[in-house]
């Protein structure tokens, strides 16, 4: 399984949540590749899943991937909760 | 790199009266160009970021984290912090107002990334939150995250 973080550089925001989403899947035992990106290069690349801020939601209609949106990206509970739901929908 | 090294104590400053998130990143970049962290034209790379990509830089309720790109003119691997007299509006979906905002100066992608893991660890906790948030003065603030930094080790 494919999860992309996403963000405005590829760097900051996005790296803060792969780091998370790596522990939460580490904790659970899932095995997953987690890599961060910028929205401009990540546009045509394929993953299963995509993580974002909540507020890069109009940027990222019509992606083919599932698409996790994040209100508060420093809150590893909501980030469990709908990335392990995004997992079990598509398992 | 680890956060203490990251964290740049003459550019943590506490109870700032700002009254637009244009002057917030003006003073948070200010703050960096004093320090000779980055160069001028990093501040206007931020607020460009901001304009074009919108606010999901406010990543958690009350707190913000600002940043442009290496080739932005960033010198050094660098974050400052400053917290707000009174609470601001980003404009984001769920996360306004804004009263504790970080400024992030990357050189690159990967060098920052230890010190950014120590931080996120810390910002989800209630208590690191209402520590920094309590501080009155710069000086105490700069104390107290130093302090706060060193018992977790």
């Amino acid at each position: 399984m494919v999860i992309a973080t996403l963000c405005g550089m590829g760097f900051g925001t996005s790296m803060m949540l792969k780091l998370y989403i790596d522990d939460i899947l580490k904790a659970e035992g899932i095995k997953a590749e987690t890599s961060p990106w910028d929205l401009g290069s990540f546009k045509g690349n394929k993953a299963d899943i995509v993580v974002a801020p909540v507020d890069m939601e109009p940027h990222l209609r019509d992606y083919p991937a599932k698409i996790v949106l994040i209100k508060n990206l420093v809150d590893k509970a909501e980030i469990k909760e709908k990335i392990l739901k995004a997992i079990r929908e598509l398992s | 790199m680890q956060l203490e090294d990251l964290l740049i104590k003459n550019t943590i400053a506490a109870r700032l009266l700002l009254s637009t998130r244009e002057e917030i990143i003006q003073k948070a970049g200010e703050l960096l160009v004093e320090a000779d962290m980055v160069e001028p034209r990093y501040i206007q790379a931020m607020k460009r970021v901001l304009d074009e990509l919108g606010p999901y830089c406010v990543i958690a309720p009350g707190i913000a984290l600002l940043h442009a790109r290496p080739e932005d003119g960033v010198k050094q691997a660098c974050l400052s912090l400053i917290t707000l007299q009174y609470p601001v509006k980003f404009g984001h979906s769920t996360n306004d107002p804004v009263d504790i905002v970080f400024t992030l100066g990357a050189k690159d992608k990967q060098g920052h990334i230890e010190a950014l893991a120590e931080l996120a660890g810390y910002l989800s906790k209630e208590k690191f939150l209402q520590m920094i948030r309590a501080c009155e003065n710069s000086q105490a603030l700069q104390k107290a995250i130093f302090d706060y930094i060193k018992s977790r080790k």
